[in-house]
């Protein structure tokens, strides 16, 4: 891999990334509007998608308030960590096989670590704003996304344990033989469930449950920081999709017809599509059946699951 | 957790299922006749205010958005000098309408009365009378009211009776 | 190589100078986050990957955040500073000081002593840290592992719920 390649890569990822993010305003807008009987936006450009554009300048025009009793440098910090963590995140994800910013021995524990630092986030926002909404939330987020990262890496190791590496792209490359949604489909929908979980999306969005806590942990936050958040919120679930993609469904494998870049961003899409759908039709679980449904049902399931994959490894 | 399946499934059905939307500036939404909407001043057949002044629309008003001031043409009708609706405050409660003894104020079904200026929302009586009976065509309140005014003495009222004689015995 | 280290290394001195002077607790965790992360990127480069991922999983990620959760919790404000400063007498910090000075010193003593610098890096894979912990180190998990499980019990006891009978309303004030 030249460096003009390496360098061409990293910023059609970030380019393509950042524009995924903004778009799936506009397509998650549409579906739920699908799902629900209604239009969406369809004013603004051919289908609507210039809505990304007002939406955007509209944030970018907002009043940009820190609150005169915030903590104001944490208080911006904040959302700037989401994104950071998000898009160091992707570096290791192989989109094909000579499209990957990193190929990077750890990716799978890079990545872990890197949605672990997500939290912070969350908990420096929600504290930063000093308001009892935004605590609230961040508390609720601090704990949750701490009990689903734990069984998030748990479900994980099952595939380590059949790709015998935590490298992204050796991992896909295992999956010629079969993709490992077979053997690993209870460790398939743990880690959906505790991807779910750690974006915050909606129907574990308790952090900020807008019914319950104003907004959660960003009731304060207004303009282009709002938006930092929002487009954080965007790109996990990308990330997310893309991950579920790699570690199950077999990356960039695919029938020959196709580019592997083609069916890898197709696998997203179709994750990113169950993602909104989930939005569309869960009701949001009260908060400690939450973490009970984590830590009594997903964490032994997951261990359960880690445990009979080593046993079937270890015999054949 | 079949049933999460199922309402996802049944959610992902309403795909296919027909918009329930109405294009607004295109299309517009049915209103029933009897929506709450813009308030207007109806007027007699014969083309004479229906409004009497008589302040009980004003008075019912939840958010004092009306004012009025009564006074009397040379035949002793009374009419209202001014009568000015503050569309900023309005609630379109319909409580005027109810209060109105004489079917003068009435509810139109029209919402589309937006401003950019603020002032504009206060209406006039000239904005607000209307070359209509409005719900009650027909009806006529100095036709059928037992007053006496310019035209029209006591007793010749529709449905009037004359005025019995109190200082006669006579039967 | 020496660029990058130099870089991790000063920004982990410096952070930890910061958790060590401010003031506000909150802050200096966020500085204490900082520290631990260019501490995983001097792990990295010296050739840990797996260690490094997991410093920043376990530590920076996991315990700082749970740290950060009960700090966050706290009503922290002068009159705490004050009841602080009642507590902090010298003859409580007094030894452990001294202590920290001895060790500080023998510290400097051991890196000028080592004057070799380390050379011919080895990646640790994540293969042989296991092998490591389950063979020469298997007391030391054992150990730690009774300890969780010490750690666990003692929670799982504080934090039993005595069942109840009665509605809460009902049930008398003395417990």
């Amino acid at each position: 891999m030249s460096a003009g390649h390496h360098w061409l890569v990293i910023g059609g990822v970030l380019f393509v990334l950042l524009n995924t993010a903004a778009g799936l305003i506009w397509l998650e807008r549409r579906m739920l509007a699908l799902w629900q009987d209604r239009y969406g936006p369809n004013r603004a450009g051919p289908f609507g998608i210039l809505v990304v554009l007002a939406d955007t300048l509209k944030l970018f025009f907002k009043e940009d308030w820190i609150p005169p009793f915030a903590d104001k440098v944490v208080f911006v910090f904040a959302p700037a960590v989401v994104v950071a963590s998000v898009l160091l995140s992707f570096t290791v994800i192989p989109f094909a096989p000579n499209v990957l910013v990193a190929d990077f021995n750890v990716g799978l524990l890079f990545f872990l670590a890197m949605s672990s630092m997500g939290v912070y986030s969350i908990v420096l926002g929600g504290w930063a704003s000093n308001n009892k909404y935004a605590l609230l939330g961040a508390m609720r987020g601090a704990s949750q996304m701490i009990s689903y990262e734990v069984f998030m890496g748990l479900s994980v190791m099952g595939v380590v344990i059949l790709s015998g590496s935590f490298n992204l792209r050796e991992i896909v490359e295992a999956q010629k033989s079969g993709w490992y949604i077979l053997p690993q489909i209870v460790g398939f929908f743990i880690f959906l469930i505790a991807g779910i979980a750690e974006t915050h999306r909606l129907p574990f969005d308790i952090p900020e449950a807008e019914s319950e806590l104003v907004a959660g942990f960003h009731s304060e936050y207004s303009g282009m920081k709002f938006g930092m958040f929002f487009i954080g919120e965007y790109m996990g679930i990308t990330l997310i999709s893309a991950m579920v993609v790699t570690l199950y469904f077999g990356g960039w494998l695919g029938p020959a017809f196709l580019p592997p870049v083609i069916w890898f961003v197709l696998k997203t899409f179709a994750f990113i599509m169950l993602f909104i759908l989930l939005r569309a039709s869960m009701p949001r679980p009260r908060y400690d059946q939450l973490m009970e449904y984590g830590w009594k049902i997903l964490f032994p399931l997951s261990l359960v699951n880690l445990l009979i994959t080593a046993a079937i490894k270890l015999m054949l | 957790m079949f049933s999460l399946l199922r309402s996802m499934w049944l959610v992902f059905l309403h795909m296919f299922h027909k918009r329930e939307t109405y294009q607004y500036p295109e299309e517009k939404a049915p209103l029933p006749a009897r929506w709450r909407g813009r308030i207007a001043l109806t007027r007699d057949p014969d083309g004479g205010e229906r409004c009497v002044g008589c302040y009980l629309c004003a008075a019912a008003c939840p958010v004092d958005c009306i004012s009025l001031q009564a006074t009397e043409d040379e035949h002793g009708r009374r009419y209202p000098e001014f009568f000015r609706i503050n569309f900023s405050r309005c609630i379109f409660c319909g409580f005027c309408e109810e209060a109105c003894p004489t079917y003068a104020i009435q509810l139109l079904p029209d919402f589309e009365m937006a401003e950019y200026n603020r002032q504009n929302l206060v209406y006039e009586k000239e904005n607000l009378l209307i070359n209509s009976q409005g719900k009650y065509p027909g009806y006529n309140y100095y036709k059928v009211a037992g007053m006496a005014i310019g035209g029209k003495d006591k007793g010749e009222a529709e449905r009037e009776e004359p005025p019995v004689d109190i200082k006669s015995l006579l039967p | 190589m020496g660029v990058t280290f130099y870089i991790a290394a000063a920004i982990a001195v410096l952070s930890t100078i910061m958790v060590l002077t401010r003031f506000n607790i909150m802050h200096a965790l966020l500085w204490l986050v900082v520290s631990l992360l260019s501490v995983a990127v001097i792990f990295y480069l010296y050739g840990a990957p797996f260690m490094a991922s997991l410093e920043i999983i376990v530590y920076a990620g996991a315990i700082m955040v749970l740290i950060i959760f009960f700090v966050m919790m706290l009503n922290l404000g002068p009159e705490m500073y004050r009841q602080e400063k009642q507590w902090l007498k010298p003859s409580l910090w007094l030894f452990p000081a001294v202590f920290c000075v001895i060790l500080l010193g023998e510290l400097v003593y051991l890196i000028a002593q080592n004057r070799t610098p380390a050379t011919g890096i080895k990646v640790v894979e994540a293969k042989a840290v296991g092998l490591s912990l389950y063979g020469p180190y298997l007391l030391a998990v054992e150990l730690s592992a009774m300890l969780l499980m010490a750690g666990i019990v003692g929670a799982y006891h504080l934090g039993r719920q005595k069942k109840k009978t009665v509605h809460r309303f009902l049930e008398s004030n003395v417990s």
